[in-house]
């Protein structure tokens, strides 16, 4: 039983920092329709950025708020520069351009910090504490608060404000959005701003756990595109679910079958799933335009 | 955009035509997975080579000649390390090449080399790499085998017999996964747990509850390399684990006490090489000179610690300069036949006697059996 | 006399393969060169898929790894000649691709991206770990194929970078051709229509999910087939040539050249090949510029390439 409690404590530690990424991929396709390679390099810089503030001596606080900001500013930065561009080009090209951007700012990256591994201090020590014979990192509940906290704002966002409904309508009829009076470019700004601070926190709160380096973003990529995938693109629900379905999937596998194939029974469930569930779990049915 | 274009296309046949103009200068080659999977080794190789090149040609060169090294980023990609080491031969023109630093882009150069009867000296682990010896190729680690056997003499010295393992399944993690297999049953040794976690994984606290929890389990081994043997003693000390455990000398560099966190790594074996013990050598020890002289080097250099893989690039280039010295440096031929009457020669990682037979040039003595304890490394023997 | 737009691809590359040693300033280039040809391959493969029927996939480096790992595997465990293991590995790609494929080419967009992702994860997984068969991640040696030795023997003296130029780049304009036959056949045509739109395509009594179908298997065949070539060529393999970037830079390959043609595929491979061979010159500052790269092209020339160049053509004609 203990042992039970601790494979599911490892997978939720694990399926929070996927379901972070994956919320972070649901703001900006919501908003675009473009689904962010990168968004994994958000997840690096947040980490990199609030290791070399704190090694720089700020407090981790402020480091990480610092980080936070950053991140934002280069999402900003990469939404005018690469993805407003190339709007209404397909679906390959804004893969490829996300997966350069991705590339570049590993690049980039290697420069400015260093290709070593690095971490910082947890928030509230490494003690770990005991629950029914299993332990958990009080740096697992930061990240796992991180995730719930991220969730319910957006979710409140989406549906109770209306700038969040702005986004959402802005990604199901562009132009009808525009007619209504809704600032697109705006609201494709704030995606990326608010979907690179939410990847950077879910660096910031990791790292200790993880550790980082300049090139850990691609992991994170792919497995919070799965955990997106699975759970329906574009619903921060389906997101949230499908994160830590696949660190709990992962986890539970790696304890009771095989830890060498546990990331195929990953991708094998997300297969299966879409095999009866082409939208995913939560996924909204979508129709052919012609 | 058509212009951009068309110029970075003149610049392609530019770069790639400007291999041969300097003369009165010694060239050697390296393909260093200085980016990809294998950065964690790589970077400090890259660095070090770069380091040592400016000190040699800033001491004079060898015999007057400034020596110029070529060196690209193979990534770790085993097809990009053939494309570099046909570069290398072809294009560049050079006497010999360092590198490879996954066994998987040593064989492709290995083989590239081998073809053209370039010296080639390798930093990769895997024992196939010397074994069978082929006339060209040479290398400085140790064998990941040698690594095993090191651990469990030490695991047999303390009585214990029943024994866990969890590897990296990258190339390092898994190459030494199997030796260690082969070779445990000559210790007496059984293995009763044998897990392993992707280099990128966060958590591995599924797999060690699963070690610990097996019957009889007396001591565990880590093999593996970058951030996963940090994660996986940090969760030993979550799960608060408390049988002897190994790691591997993929991890021995005092980056990694730092990242498991002193406290997590107390009481951490492995075998490990000199390079870490600068301090606690002989005086009249015979690798204090140079282990001290490239630790001071790289560490006001860089700004950071040294590590054992570091140490590998600075031999194969001690190696290859003092043959350069010895050799005429035009004819691969003869170097090749310098590098092969190496006796005797201090290098961080030990003291390499090479023969026609062995082109490792080092045994188990090398290794040395560290132990952490209150944040630093001490000797066990 | 006018001559067609396929005979005029053909002898473009027929052109391109037979003249480009003459501009050759060392031995090297003809390994640069064996290397466009094979990854050309790969990427003729991807405009069937992408550029005629419109489909994603983001794994078909899994299929490379196949033909790959089946010239490694297949003379050893079987005893077949490796030139038989080629043809051995392109007809498990083809059979894996027809299996795979009916059920997630129902998948649209980055569905069937995902989909496509998880399948080249696991066949590079199951390449990496089980060590037994494949030696795992540092690789594996492949056989001779043997054919240098026979050239060779009927007078030509040809260095292994040479042979496996000329032969590369054969293999390369037969899979041009074929690829163009296809084009220009019934079948062709209604894969094109496909891309258009595939609600019209099936309104005009095209069987939509057959085409696809098609379309991916032939497009692994194609994968599986340069994959085999590489391995031989390098006489190595390991489980990298299966990898997430390896998927990635076939597709960009193809798009950076113009995802609808052939000629195109052979540019976008040609570039992105040399590229990081011209690269090296910016040393550390080299995955900043290639994602530059990656990203100036495909906002700038977002149809690619060579239909970009030609559109600007043809726009001076009117």
């Amino acid at each position: 039983m203990s042992e039970l409690l601790q494979f599911l404590f490892s997978g939720v530690t694990v399926g929070a920092v996927y379901a972070l990424v994956a919320l972070g991929f649901t703001i900006i396709y919501n908003a675009s329709d473009v689904v962010n390679f990168a968004q994994g390099e958000f997840v690096m810089l947040g980490g990199m950025i609030t290791w070399a503030a704190h090694a720089a001596g700020l407090p981790l606080p402020l480091a990480a708020l610092s980080a936070i900001v950053i991140t934002s500013a280069i999402g900003v930065a990469m939404n005018k520069l690469a993805i407003e561009p190339a709007r209404g080009a397909p679906v390959v090209s804004l893969i490829i351009i996300t997966i350069g951007a991705s590339i570049f700012i590993q690049g980039a990256a290697q420069i400015v910090f260093d290709k070593q591994i690095h971490s910082f201090p947890a928030f509230s020590g490494d003690a770990p504490l005991r629950v029914g014979g299993a332990t958990i990192l009080p740096q697992s509940l930061w990240v796992l608060g991180g995730a719930v906290v991220v969730f319910v704002g957006l979710w409140v966002f989406f549906t109770r404000t209306l700038l969040g409904r702005a986004v959402l309508a802005t990604s199901n009829n562009r132009l009808a959005a525009q007619l209504v009076g809704i600032n697109t470019n705006f609201v494709m700004t704030l995606s990326f701003a608010l979907s690179a601070g939410i990847g950077a926190l879910a660096g910031a709160l990791a790292t200790p756990i993880t550790l980082t380096a300049y090139n850990v973003g691609i992991g994170f990529a792919l497995k919070g595109f799965a955990g997106a995938m699975l759970g329906g693109m574009g619903n921060p629900k389906g997101a949230l679910v499908g994160g830590f379905l696949i660190g709990l999937i992962e986890a539970l596998t790696a304890g009771y079958l095989s830890s060498t194939y546990k990331d195929a029974a990953a991708f094998v469930v997300i297969l299966l799933v879409l095999f009866f569930m082409p939208q995913g779990l939560f996924g909204r049915k979508s129709t052919d335009r012609v | 955009m058509k212009k951009t274009l068309s110029t970075t296309a003149l610049a392609a046949i530019v770069a790639l035509g400007a291999g041969s103009a300097a003369l009165a200068e010694i060239r050697i080659g390296a393909s260093i997975s200085a980016t990809g999977p294998a950065a964690f080794l790589g970077d400090p190789e890259a660095k070090t080579l770069e380091l040592l090149v400016e000190e040699l040609n800033a001491a004079g060169g060898i015999d007057g000649e400034n020596l110029r090294l070529v060196m690209y980023d193979d990534g770790g990609d085993p097809n990009r390390a053939r494309t570099f080491a046909t570069r290398l031969i072809e294009d560049d023109e050079v006497v010999a090449i360092i590198g490879g630093t996954t066994t998987g882009t040593t064989m492709s150069i290995l083989a590239v080399a081998e073809d053209a009867e370039v010296p080639f000296i390798s930093l990769a682990g895997a024992i196939e790499i010397i074994d069978p010896v082929r006339p060209y190729t040479f290398k400085t680690p140790h064998t990941d085998r040698m690594a095993c056997q090191k651990i469990f003499e030490d695991i047999q010295a303390r009585g214990f017999t029943r024994v866990g393992m969890i590897s990296g399944t990258d190339g390092f993690g898994a190459s030494m996964q199997a030796q260690c297999k082969q070779v445990i049953g000559d210790y007496g040794i059984e293995l009763v747990a044998d897990e392993t976690y992707n280099p990128t994984d966060a958590d591995m606290t599924a797999q060690l509850t699963k070690i610990r929890n097996t019957a009889g389990i007396e001591a565990i081994v880590n093999p593996g390399f970058g951030q996963g043997p940090s994660i996986v003693t940090r969760n030993y000390k979550q799960l608060a684990i408390d049988l002897p455990f190994y790691q591997s000398h993929g991890v021995a560099s005092d980056g990694f006490i730092e990242l498991a966190g002193a406290d997590a790594a107390e009481g951490i074996r492995l075998p490990g090489t000199a390079l870490l013990v600068a301090n606690l050598l002989a005086e009249d020890d015979p690798q204090k000179p140079v282990v001290d002289a490239y630790k001071t080097a790289y560490e006001s250099h860089t700004n950071s610690s040294v590590g054992t893989f570091g140490g590998y690039a600075h031999d194969a280039f001690l190696i290859l300069t003092e043959a350069l010295g010895r050799a005429d440096a035009t004819d691969p031929a003869s170097i090749r036949d310098e590098i092969e009457a190496t006796e005797g020669l201090a290098g961080t990682t030990g003291i390499y006697t090479f023969t026609p037979e062995d082109h490792l040039g080092l045994d188990l003595s090398a290794f040395r059996m560290l132990e952490i304890r209150d944040g630093a490394w001490t000797l066990v023997d | 006399m006018r001559i067609s737009p396929k005979t005029a691809t053909l002898l473009v590359l027929a052109v391109l393969v037979a003249l480009s040693p003459f501009f050759f300033p060392s031995n090297f280039y003809y390994r640069i060169g064996s290397l466009m040809f094979v990854n050309a391959i790969a990427v003729i493969g991807i405009v069937i898929l992408t550029g005629y029927a419109g489909q994603i996939s983001l794994g078909h480096a899994g299929f490379a790894g196949i033909g790959a790992y089946a010239c490694a595997l297949a003379p050893v465990h079987l005893g077949l000649h490796p030139g038989i293991a080629v043809f051995l590995g392109a007809a498990i790609s083809g059979v894996l691709a027809w299996m795979v494929g009916r059920p997630i080419l129902r998948l649209k967009g980055y569905y069937l991206g995902v989909a496509t992702l998880g399948f080249g994860i696991l066949v590079s997984m199951i390449l990496t770990n089980e060590r037994d068969l494949t030696r795992g991640p540092d690789g594996i040696d492949v056989p001779d194929l043997g054919l240098r030795a026979l050239v060779n023997g009927l007078g030509l003296n040809l260095s292994n970078g040479q042979f496996w130029y000329f032969f590369s780049g054969i293999c390369m304009i037969l899979g041009a051709w074929i690829a163009l036959n296809l084009f220009n056949s019934p079948a062709g045509r209604a894969l094109r229509a496909l891309h258009g739109s595939e609600v019209a395509a099936r309104t005009v009594g095209v069987d939509v999910a057959r085409m696809k179908l098609q379309a991916f298997v032939i497009s692994a065949v194609y994968a599986s087939i340069s994959g085999s070539l590489l391995a031989l060529q390098n006489r190595f393999v390991s489980p990298d040539i299966a990898g997430f970037m390896h998927s990635i830079e076939m597709v960009t390959m193809a798009v950076l050249g113009g995802v609808g043609s052939v000629l195109g595929a052979v540019i976008g491979a040609g570039i992105l090949t040399l590229l990081p061979q011209v690269l090296t010159i910016f040393a550390e500052y080299e995955q900043l510029v290639l994602g530059l790269v990656m990203m100036l092209v495909m906002i700038f020339l977002r149809e690619g390439l060579l239909p970009s160049i030609l559109k600007r053509f043809r726009g001076r004609d009117e």
